[in-house]
């Protein structure tokens, strides 16, 4: 069986954003990026499916800005087989225009099982595997945090609210990854240094006949407001006798 | 036109978000419509019926739905989407696995998690585990929207009951079948909903319950974990506060030996009361707590909890 991984090339988590002066958007420049840790959890779960002889052969697809690619040496250097990136210019892409891009990969793929993060750390919408679901007319599983392939089934458990769910999907289908599937190989800088004389092959946005519009305008990015330090109490008693002050305590 | 809201229930109650889901609707000044989906939901139903705001419910109802799953769901609320302008729930996990799936059917964009309507097609949410927030509009002629609960007030009661409408259920998606669950059985309020949170750190270690569990029962609230200490396996998951976890914004937050992480932050620092216990005095946690206290929390905690007795 082949698997689609889709991933996304994200700030680094542990990178601080800001806003731009203006709050027309995020300031990008000169920050540095990585694969979208879900993403990557992905990446993992389907070399293990592979290392488990379920898989044959796994592809990543990334979207987008010239700079995707970044994501997709990473999938490689972890040991994927084949990298593709959708080329679509600088147009922003939304879960939506994700999902129909990766419709269009999935119909040349053909795979039977596509497997994204939950979310993308930027934008945190955690749409586009479900919404990819939808327009193929498969069945889907979010939140994965355990994936078994057992014949034509998928039999993957989710966190829900309040504990977990199993549940069993007919191949071909969409599974959402969540934190807790599994923890991601170290990448070793040979196999990096390898990846990147990897071919990538690349298929134009415009050829695939998607819509990739945006179709939500995004008006202004600002700073939360922050909230002021308080005062430090200094025993228990204290601490009790201030919150009985504030009303907290009923 | 109307708004349509799914309602997230376990079967018996009406979680507290999807009243804080009607709480929202508002901002559309139309007729709301709250669709029940589930399996002998009479009760959920009528739990419904009796909020303000709430002009019709609609139910759907069959043994194939006991465990909803997105597919299904999905289906249903796409046959009635011709009716609605707005399609609304209350961003669970419910929400957050059917909403997409129904925005893809309609082929129209979806807003996750928002914090604030500001008018009827324009949504502030939070980017970059709410470090950062969008105001975005939607040019889209049925709005797809899940709502952050903890950021709008609940639906009062009213003092009439709206007309409950049962509908026929489609039949099931057979390509996804319900396995199993496994739910933590607790007493305790539901985490993203309590009025007291009580939150620890992975320094707890195996006494995590043993010292948090008092407390949280003398202040009638929820328990709530750090990533590292879930991932350490001291505390379940569902405990997770935080941006992959539980958003919360009770009226009180007690966090122990809590450093302030980022990710933990992303998912407290909307409550009205924080409390920051920790040894360390530069732990980030003092920055946003309204109350600090540097000191050991195996010491404090039980004093606390004792002094509360009091």
């Amino acid at each position: 069986m082949k698997v689609l991984v889709a991933v996304k090339r994200v700030v680094d988590h542990n990178v601080p954003v800001r806003a731009k002066p203006d709050g027309s958007d995020v300031e990008l420049d000169g920050v540095r990026m990585n694969i979208n840790p879900f993403d990557e959890i992905a990446v993992e779960e389907a070399l293990r499916l592979k290392e488990k002889g379920v898989v044959t052969e796994i592809v990543a697809v990334s979207l987008g800005s010239a700079a995707s690619p970044e994501a997709l040496r990473h999938a490689l250097a972890m040991g994927v087989d084949r990298a593709l990136v959708v080329e679509t210019g600088g147009v922003f892409l939304q879960p939506l225009a994700v999902a129909k891009l990766l419709k269009a990969v999935v119909e040349c793929e053909q795979p039977g099982l596509v497997l994204v993060g939950k979310q993308a750390i930027d934008n945190d919408a955690g749409q586009a595997g479900q919404m990819l679901a939808a327009l193929l007319d498969w069945p889907q599983a979010t939140f994965a945090s355990e994936l078994k392939v057992e014949g034509n089934e998928a039999v993957v458990t989710r966190e829900v609210d309040g504990g977990v769910e199993t549940i069993a999907l007919t191949l071909p289908a969409v599974v959402t990854c969540d934190l807790r599937l599994n923890a991601p190989r170290f990448v070793k800088l040979p196999n990096l240094m390898m990846a990147k004389k990897k071919p990538i092959e690349t298929l134009a946005g415009s050829e695939t006949g998607a819509d990739f519009a945006p179709r939500i305008k995004r008006l202004k990015v600002a700073a939360p407001a922050q909230r002021k330090a308080g005062i430090k109490v200094g025993s228990v008693a204290e601490l009790v006798e201030k919150l009985r002050a504030s009303g907290v305590l009923s | 036109m109307s708004v349509l809201i799914l309602a997230d229930h376990d079967g018996r109650q009406l979680k507290a978000a999807t009243r804080r889901a009607i709480g929202a609707a508002k901002a559309w000044s139309a007729p709301i419509h709250v669709l029940v989906v589930g399996s002998a939901t009479a009760s959920v139903a009528e739990q419904a019926a009796k909020l303000d705001g709430v002009a019709k419910v609609l139910r759907v109802d069959a043994a194939h739905l006991a465990h909803p799953l997105a597919a299904d769901v999905a289906n249903i609320i796409k046959s009635l989407a011709g009716d609605f302008q707005v399609i609304l729930a209350p961003h669970t996990t419910l929400a957050k696995d059917v909403l997409p799936r129904v925005a893809g059917l309609l082929d129209v964009a979806m807003i996750a998690d928002a914090v604030e309507i500001t008018a009827p097609s324009t949504y502030v949410r939070p980017i970059y585990a709410g470090n950062l927030l969008a105001t975005v509009e939607s040019s889209d002629a049925i709005q797809v929207v899940t709502v952050r609960a903890t950021s709008f007030p609940a639906a009062a009661e009213a003092a009439s009951a709206a007309a409950i409408e049962s509908l026929a259920a489609p039949a099931a998606d057979t390509r996804v079948r319900w396995v199993s669950e496994s739910r933590n059985a607790s007493d305790r309020p539901e985490l993203a909903s309590a009025r007291v949170v009580v939150a620890g750190g992975r320094s707890f270690g195996e006494r995590f319950e043993e010292l948090l569990g008092p407390l949280a029962d003398k202040l009638g609230g929820a328990i709530g974990a750090t990533r590292a200490a879930v991932d350490a396996g001291f505390a379940p998951n569902e405990q997770q506060v935080g941006q992959t976890g539980t958003v919360v914004a009770p009226e009180l937050y007690i966090a122990a030996g809590i450093s302030g992480a980022q990710q933990h932050l992303a998912g407290m620092k909307d409550s009205q009361v924080i409390v920051a216990i920790n040894h360390d005095p530069d732990a980030a946690i003092f920055q946003v707590a309204d109350f600090g206290l540097v000191a050991d929390l195996f010491d404090a905690v039980p004093q606390l909890t004792k002094a509360l007795e009091q």
